[in-house]
């Protein structure tokens, strides 16, 4: 089945399903993916009326991790008359896991919120498409088969679908939103429960054995263009903090230039706080103006997770995320010890 | 003298690492100054900051002392389960692991930062802690990662 007819499917099962929610009295507020104001993009939508129903969408455009909007960052959805809105929420496999991961560390209730889940078959990946076309200008995306068709002024070229997504969705094992008995109240619509994930991480090796030298001139190399314009922490959900370190200045943790030291401290310290929280959407990657992809950083941190304290993030509703807690039996063989 | 030979002087002169060292005030700090009335010798490159406890210790101590300049760290706090507030060093510890394993895939030479555990009795082994870490420090040469050219 092409993917043009797949993503069509699930577009009409996630209205008719948003459409019954809104119908019901369920929910008051629908939030979702809407058609982008330029070619190779979409944007958030939130929709309280059954007659806009139609402007949600489903391609394999839907970048943003929608959980994002529920979280106080952003003032919370609250009406006027001090009830918290009940919330239905469009949700690929991440986006599901974003929900449970905020839930557990009590930033969302999910009780206030309906899980509209849909199976994600993978988002492509911008930067490598504009970058294939020279940066062309783009006028139409389309997907057909099992290619994606770009078609530009003067230009029309096809890419194979698989080759062209997140490296993040190429290795995701999260394709719809987890769910467990706790939470089953919240899912309609496609979610899957998950008792144990399994992953080899196999992608991050050819990195891992590199030399230390290697690593560094890789990482440089690969940070050197960044702007801090802060966009992947705006696109990050769980980057929810009042006050982000980069902007607190009483003490300034770290220069505010783009000077490469300061902005290698940037990516280290966020890759610290995301570390058991991050749950591998790639948003961040998505809206990097820079073209920076930071999967690798993503990956790094859900296997150093998985390793050293057998969590993923976001799967289950009930495990505290390891750096909320402790174990007097974690290893400790960084440790500095007497020879 | 002449540049050239003062230039020869100081290369001659062996380079010496300097260090902060994050203490927790009721073991290593105490376990320190052991070693000081004891008479212990550890490297002079260290230079202490008392802490409340290990888990006082935020990354963000670390990363900046490092982009302040110092060479090395040391972060030391009481043994597992001894901890004067009960769990903040095993808190800590977490925190140390994922920090540590970061540096490393970064490419900045996990050997920079190190993270011990002495007790206020262990004067001994604190002083030997400390000659390891210099020495690990030393091996690895000035901190130029985090130089910054402006
Ligand atoms: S980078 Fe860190 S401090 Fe900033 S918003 Fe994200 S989690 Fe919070
Ligand atoms: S979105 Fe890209 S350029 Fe902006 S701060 Fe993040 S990595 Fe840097
Ligand atoms: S008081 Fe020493 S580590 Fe907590």
């Amino acid at each position: 089945m092409g993917i043009e007819i797949k993503n069509q499917e699930i577009e009409n099962q996630m209205r008719e399903l948003a459409r019954n929610l809104l119908n019901e009295k369920k929910v008051d507020v629908i939030i979702g993916y809407a058609k982008g104001t330029v070619p190779l993009s979409s944007a958030p939508i939130m929709i309280t009326n059954e007659e806009d129903i139609d402007k949600l969408i489903w391609n394999n455009l839907c970048y943003i991790n929608l959980a994002k909007y529920l979280v106080p960052r952003i003032p919370q959805l609250i009406d006027p008359e001090g009830n918290n809105l009940k919330v239905g929420i469009v949700s690929k496999g991440c986006v599901g896991r974003a929900l449970i991961h905020l839930a557990v560390e009590k930033q969302i209730n999910l009780d206030d919120i309906k899980i509209i889940g849909i199976p994600c078959n993978g988002i492509i990946n911008r930067k490598k498409v504009e970058k294939e076309i020279d940066e062309k200008e783009i006028l139409e995306v389309s997907a057909s088969g099992n290619d994606i068709v770009v078609k530009g002024k003067d230009f029309e070229q096809k890419f194979p679908f698989d080759e062209y997504i997140n490296e993040l969705c190429k290795v995701c094992k999260v394709k719809s939103p987890p769910t467990d008995a706790s939470i089953s109240e919240a899912c309609v619509g496609e979610c899957q429960e998950i008792s144990n994930l399994e992953d080899d991480f196999a992608d991050l090796a050819e990195f891992e054995a590199k030399s230390s030298k290697e690593k560094w001139d890789y990482i440089k190399d690969l940070l050197k263009t960044c702007t801090r314009c802060y966009a992947c922490r705006e696109a990050c959900p769980m980057c929810y903090c009042n006050l982000c370190f980069v902007d607190q200045n009483k003490p300034i943790w770290f220069g505010k230039t783009t000077e490469l030291s300061d902005i290698i401290v940037f990516h280290l310290i966020r890759a610290m706080h995301l570390a058991g929280r991050c749950v591998a959407c790639g948003a961040c990657s998505s809206v990097c103006p820079m073209g920076i992809d930071l999967n690798l950083i993503t990956r790094k941190l859900e296997k150093m997770v998985k390793e050293r304290f057998d969590f993923t993030s976001g799967i289950d509703s009930e495990t505290l995320p390891p750096m909320m807690s402790f174990n007097m039996d974690d290893e400790q063989e960084f440790m500095l010890e007497e020879d | 003298m002449t540049v050239k030979n003062e230039q020869e002087a100081e290369k001659s002169e062996e380079w010496e690492p300097k260090i902060i060292a994050f203490l927790c005030n009721w073991c290593s700090y105490a376990g320190a100054d052991l070693a000081g009335v004891s008479r212990i010798q550890y490297p002079p490159n260290i230079r202490i900051v008392r802490v409340p406890c290990s888990g006082r210790v935020n990354p963000y101590f670390i990363v900046k002392s490092l982009t302040d300049g110092w060479d090395g760290v040391v972060v030391s706090g009481c043994h597992p389960g001894d901890c004067h507030y009960l769990t903040g060093n095993l808190v800590a510890r977490r925190r140390f692991a994922i920090l540590k394993e970061l540096l490393e895939f970064f490419g900045i030479e996990p050997g920079r930062v190190n993270f011990m555990w002495a007790s206020a009795a262990e004067g001994e082994r604190f002083a030997v802690l400390i000659r390891k870490a210099t020495k690990i420090v030393k091996e690895l040469g000035p901190n130029k990662k985090f130089e910054k050219k402006w």
